[in-house]
C-alpha cells in the first residue's frame, strides 16, 4: 500500500477543503446576486414612490401659485411641499429665473449637481439622481412645472422644483442585507466542514475497516469478515472482500485437510508396516546365523533379505519419528549432560573414534540441558552423513559462546573435506527424501536423516545451517541455546 | 500368598553369558510376531512358552516358571499394563515390555506398572536377548562389580549383597530385579551422586543415550517400596541421584 505523505493528501482533508470551498463560493455568490437584485429593487421602488408623491404634491399645489410667481409665492409653495412630507424629511427648493426659495433657511442644497440642473432645464421632464455626500445617500429629484397648452403639447412655466430626500432607511435595509449574507456565510462554511467530516467518516470507516481486515488476513486470520452495511460501492467492496476471504479460507483449509490426511496416511502406513516388520526383524539374526551353513547363492539371498529388512526397519522408524514431529507429538526429555561427553559416546558407540577428529571443550565445561537421545541423533546423523558423502578428515568441534545479551549457546560443527554440496542441492539438504545426487539413492540412509536432525535441533529451540567451506567440503553448524530451550518436557 | 521376596536366582557363575539358557514367557497377540520371536529365541537355546493373551499367559507363570517375561502392551482383552500389574502382585520376575508405537505415555505407564525394561517393535532377536541378559544379570555380584559380601545397614534398611536380600525393619522388601540393582548401585557408595546416564549403564546396560525415564520410573517404584524411609534416595537436580545413609 502506497502511503501518501502528509495529512494534506489525505482523503479526509481533501473532502473538507472541497466542501468548504463550495460552501463559501455558493454563499458569497448567492449573497452577491441577492444583494444586487434587492438593492436595485428597493431603491427603484423608493425613488418611484418619492417621484410620484412629489409630482402629485406639485400638481396639487402649483395651481395656487400666481404666474409669474414672486418670492413669497415660491416660499409658500416650498413651505407647503416640505411640511406635507415632514416625516420623510423632504427638503424642497424652488427656482424661477433668478428667484430661489428653500424649505429650510440657509440650506445650500449641496446635493444638487450641475448635471441635474442642466438635465432638468433641457429635457423639461422629471429627473432624479442618487447622490452620496458626506457618507450619506440622498435622492434628488428635479421637476420642471409645465402647463398643458390645450392641444396635447406642453409649455414650460420656467418654475423648477427640486426635492432632496435622505435615503437612510433604504441604506439601512441594504446594509442589513449585506450583514445577513455575511452572517449566513460563516455558519454555512461551518456546516459544510461538519458535513464534509461526516461524509468523510462515512466513506473512511469502511475503508479503514477494509484496511484492518486486510492486515488481519495477511497475519493469517482467515476467518476475518467485514460487516456489509447499505448497498453503495463501499458495501460492494466489503462484500467482495468477504467472498474472497471465504474462498481463500475454504481452499486453505482444504489444503490443510489434504496435508493432514497425507501425513496421517504416512503415519498409518508406517504403523501398519511395523507388525510384519517386527516378525521379519525378529528372525533376521537367525537368517544371519544360518547363512554360513547355506549354499552360496541361497546364502546371498538370505543375507540380502536380512539387510534389506534392517533398512526397511530404519526407514519405518524414521517415518514414525517424522510423523511425531508433524503431529506435534515429539517430546523433549531434557537432562543436563556434558555435551562433550555425549559427543564422545556417540562416536564410540558407532566405532567412529578413529575416523573423526574431535575438538571438544574440557570435561564438565559444556553441561547443558538437552534431550540426550535427540542430541545423539543429531551428532550421529551429521557425522554419518559426513562419513558417507564427504571425504576424510571429518572433524567434529564443539564450542561454547555467549552472546552480548548474556544468552549462552553451544555450537557444534561437523565438517568434511569432500566435494561439498552442489549449489542446487544446498537449499534443500534438510528436506525429506531430497536426493542430492544419484549416488545417494542407494545409500544406507533413509533419506530422512537430515530432516530429522533439523527437526530435533528446532525442538531444542536451536538453529541448523549447511554451507560449503571455501577451502572445500561441507560444513554443518548446529547452535543450541544453553538457557531456555524451545519446549521443555 | 506372596512368594518370597527373594529375587530369582540366575545361572551359575562362570557360565559364559551367551551360553546361558533362560526360560522365557512370551505374551504377544500377533501370531506372526509371536512365532518369529519364539523361533528366534529357541534358536538361541532359550526355553520359550508363548501365549497370545494375558489371560492365557498368567497361568503359565506358575507352570512354566519363567526367568523373564516378554510382554506386548497391545493385547486383546486384558491389557498389557494390567498383565504387568497382575504379575507384580505376586512375583518379581523380570518383565520386559514390548511397545509397538514407542508411545511415550505407554512406556512411562508400563514402567510405573513395574516393568524392568522396554523395547520398541520392530526389534531384532539379538537386541531383545541383550536386554533379557541385562535384567537377568542382576543376581551375579561379580557382574555388577560389587565386592562387599557382608550385609550393610543403613538405619532400618539392611542390604545383603551376597544373599541379595533387602529388609526394612526386619521385613523382607520384595524388589524387582531392576529395583534391586538400582538400590545396590546407589548404596554401594552412599553420598556419591550418580548421573542418570551412569545408572542407565550400570543397572540396565543401556547406552549413554538411552531413555533416562527408566531410571526415574525405577527410583519412583523403589521409593514407594521403601515407604518408611523415602528420603534414602535423593534427587540432585541437574545431576542425578544419591543414596543417603540414614
Amino acid at each position: 500500500m502506497v502511503r501518501m505523505p502528509g495529512a494534506v493528501r489525505s482523503l479526509r482533508f481533501r473532502l473538507v477543503a472541497g466542501f468548504g470551498l463550495i460552501a463559501v463560493v455558493s454563499a458569497l455568490g448567492t449573497g452577491a446576486l441577492t444583494f444586487r437584485e434587492a438593492r436595485t429593487g428597493v431603491l427603484q421602488q423608493s425613488q418611484d414612490t418619492v417621484v410620484n408623491q412629489f409630482r402629485d404634491s406639485v400638481d396639487a399645489l402649483t395651481p395656487g401659485v400666481p404666474a409669474p410667481p414672486g418670492q413669497s409665492g415660491l416660499d409658500a409653495l416650498v413651505y407647503q411641499l416640505a411640511s406635507t412630507h415632514r416625516s420623510q424629511h423632504w427638503r424642497v427648493l424652488a427656482t424661477y429665473g433668478d428667484l430661489r426659495a428653500g424649505s429650510a433657511p440657509g440650506d445650500g442644497f449641496p446635493e444638487l449637481t450641475g448635471t441635474l440642473r442642466t438635465s432638468v432645464r433641457t429635457r423639461s421632464v422629471a429627473v432624479f439622481q442618487r447622490v452620496h455626500t458626506g457618507g450619506r445617500s440622498s435622492l434628488v429629484v428635479g421637476l420642471p412645472v409645465v402647463y398643458g397648452d390645450g392641444e396635447g403639447g406642453r409649455v414650460g412655466s420656467g418654475l423648477t422644483l427640486y426635492l432632496v430626500v435622505p435615503q437612510t432607511t433604504e441604506q439601512q435595509y441594504v446594509t442589513a442585507l449585506v450583514g445577513a449574507v455575511e452572517r449566513a456565510a460563516v455558519p454555512a462554511l461551518c456546516l459544510a466542514v461538519l458535513l464534509a467530516l461526516f461524509v468523510a467518516r462515512g466513506v473512511l470507516r469502511p475503508v479503514r475497516a477494509l484496511r484492518q481486515a486486510t492486515r488481519r488476513m495477511a497475519a493469517g486470520h482467515l476467518d476475518t469478515r467485514l460487516s456489509v452495511n447499505g448497498s453503495d460501492e463501499l458495501a460492494d467492496l466489503s462484500a467482495a472482500f468477504n467472498e474472497t476471504a471465504v474462498a481463500l479460507e475454504r481452499s486453505v483449509s482444504e489444503l490443510r485437510r489434504m496435508e493432514e490426511q497425507s501425513r496421517r496416511f504416512a503415519a498409518d502406513v508406517s504403523h501398519e508396516l511395523r507388525t510384519p516388520l517386527a516378525a521379519m526383524s525378529a528372525v533376521t539374526d537367525v537368517l544371519d546365523d544360518e547363512a554360513a551353513h547355506l549354499e552360496r547363492g541361497t546364502a546371498e539371498a538370505v543375507q540380502l533379505i536380512s539387510e534389506e529388512t534392517e533398512r526397511l526397519v530404519r526407514l519405518v522408524n524414521d517415518l514414525m519419528e517424522i510423523s511425531r514431529f508433524d503431529a506435534g507429538a515429539a517430546e523433549l526429555h531434557l537432562d543436563e549432560i556434558d555435551l562433550a561427553e555425549s559427543v564422545r559416546r556417540t562416536l564410540a558407540a558407532r566405532g567412529w573414534q578413529e575416523k573423526v577428529a574431535v575438538r571438544l571443550p574440557p570435561p564438565g565445561a559444556a553441561r547443558m540441558p538437552v534431550d540426550p537421545r535427540r542430541f545423539d541423533v543429531v551428532v550421529a546423523n551429521l557425522v554419518g552423513n559426513a562419513l558417507r558423502h564427504g571425504t576424510p578428515p571429518v572433524t567434529v568441534s564443539l564450542e561454547l559462546r555467549r552472546e552480548p545479551s548474556g544468552e549462552g549457546w553451544a555450537r557444534l560443527v561437523v565438517a568434511d573435506r569432500g566435494p561439498g554440496i552442489t549449489p542446487e542441492v544446498l537449499p534443500h539438504v534438510f528436506e525429506r527424501f531430497y536426493k542430492g545426487s544419484s549416488a545417494r539413492t542407494r545409500s544406507e540412509s533413509s533419506g530422512l536423516g537430515l530432516a530429522i536432525t533439523a527437526e530435533n535441533v528446532r525442538l531444542h529451540g536451536g538453529r541448523i545451517q549447511a554451507r560449503n567451506d571455501p577451502a572445500g567440503g561441507a560444513v554443518f553448524t548446529v547452535d543450541l541455546p544453553a538457557g531456555h530451550p524451545g519446549r521443555a518436557s | 500368598m506372596a512368594r518370597p521376596a527373594l529375587p530369582r536366582v540366575g545361572p551359575r557363575r562362570g557360565v559364559p553369558i551367551l551360553m546361558r539358557v533362560s526360560r522365557v514367557l512370551l505374551i504377544e497377540d500377533d501370531p506372526a510376531v509371536r512365532r518369529a520371536v519364539e523361533w528366534a529365541l529357541r534358536h538361541r537355546g532359550h526355553v520359550v512358552a508363548a501365549a497370545s493373551t494375558g489371560e492365557e499367559g498368567l497361568p503359565l507363570l506358575r507352570s512354566h516358571r519363567p526367568d523373564v517375561v516378554v510382554l506386548d502392551l497391545m493385547l486383546p482383552g486384558m491389557s498389557g499394563l494390567d498383565v504387568c500389574r497382575r504379575i507384580r502382585e505376586r512375583d518379581q520376575v523380570p518383565v520386559i515390555i514390548v511397545t509397538a508405537r514407542g508411545d511415550d505415555v505407554d512406556v512411562v505407564v508400563g514402567l510405573e506398572a513395574g516393568a524392568d525394561d522396554y523395547v520398541v517393535k520392530p526389534v531384532r532377536a539379538s537386541v531383545l536377548e541383550a536386554r533379557m541378559r541385562a535384567v537377568l544379570r542382576r543376581t551375579d555380584p561379580d557382574a555388577t562389580g560389587l565386592t562387599r559380601p557382608r550385609p550393610r545397614t543403613f538405619g532400618d534398611l539392611v542390604v545383603d549383597r551376597s544373599a541379595l536380600v533387602v529388609t526394612y525393619r526386619g521385613e523382607p522388601v520384595p524388589l524387582a530385579p531392576s529395583e534391586l540393582r538400582l538400590l545396590l548401585a546407589l548404596s554401594a557408595s552412599p553420598g556419591q551422586v550418580l548421573s542418570r546416564q551412569q545408572l542407565l549403564e550400570l543397572v540396565w546396560e543401556h547406552s549413554y543415550h538411552g531413555d533416562v525415564r527408566l531410571v526415574d520410573a525405577c527410583v519412583k517404584r523403589l521409593r514407594g517400596k521403601l515407604g518408611g524411609s523415602p528420603g534414602c534416595i535423593e534427587t540432585v537436580r541437574g545431576f542425578g541421584y544419591r543414596f543417603r545413609a540414614a
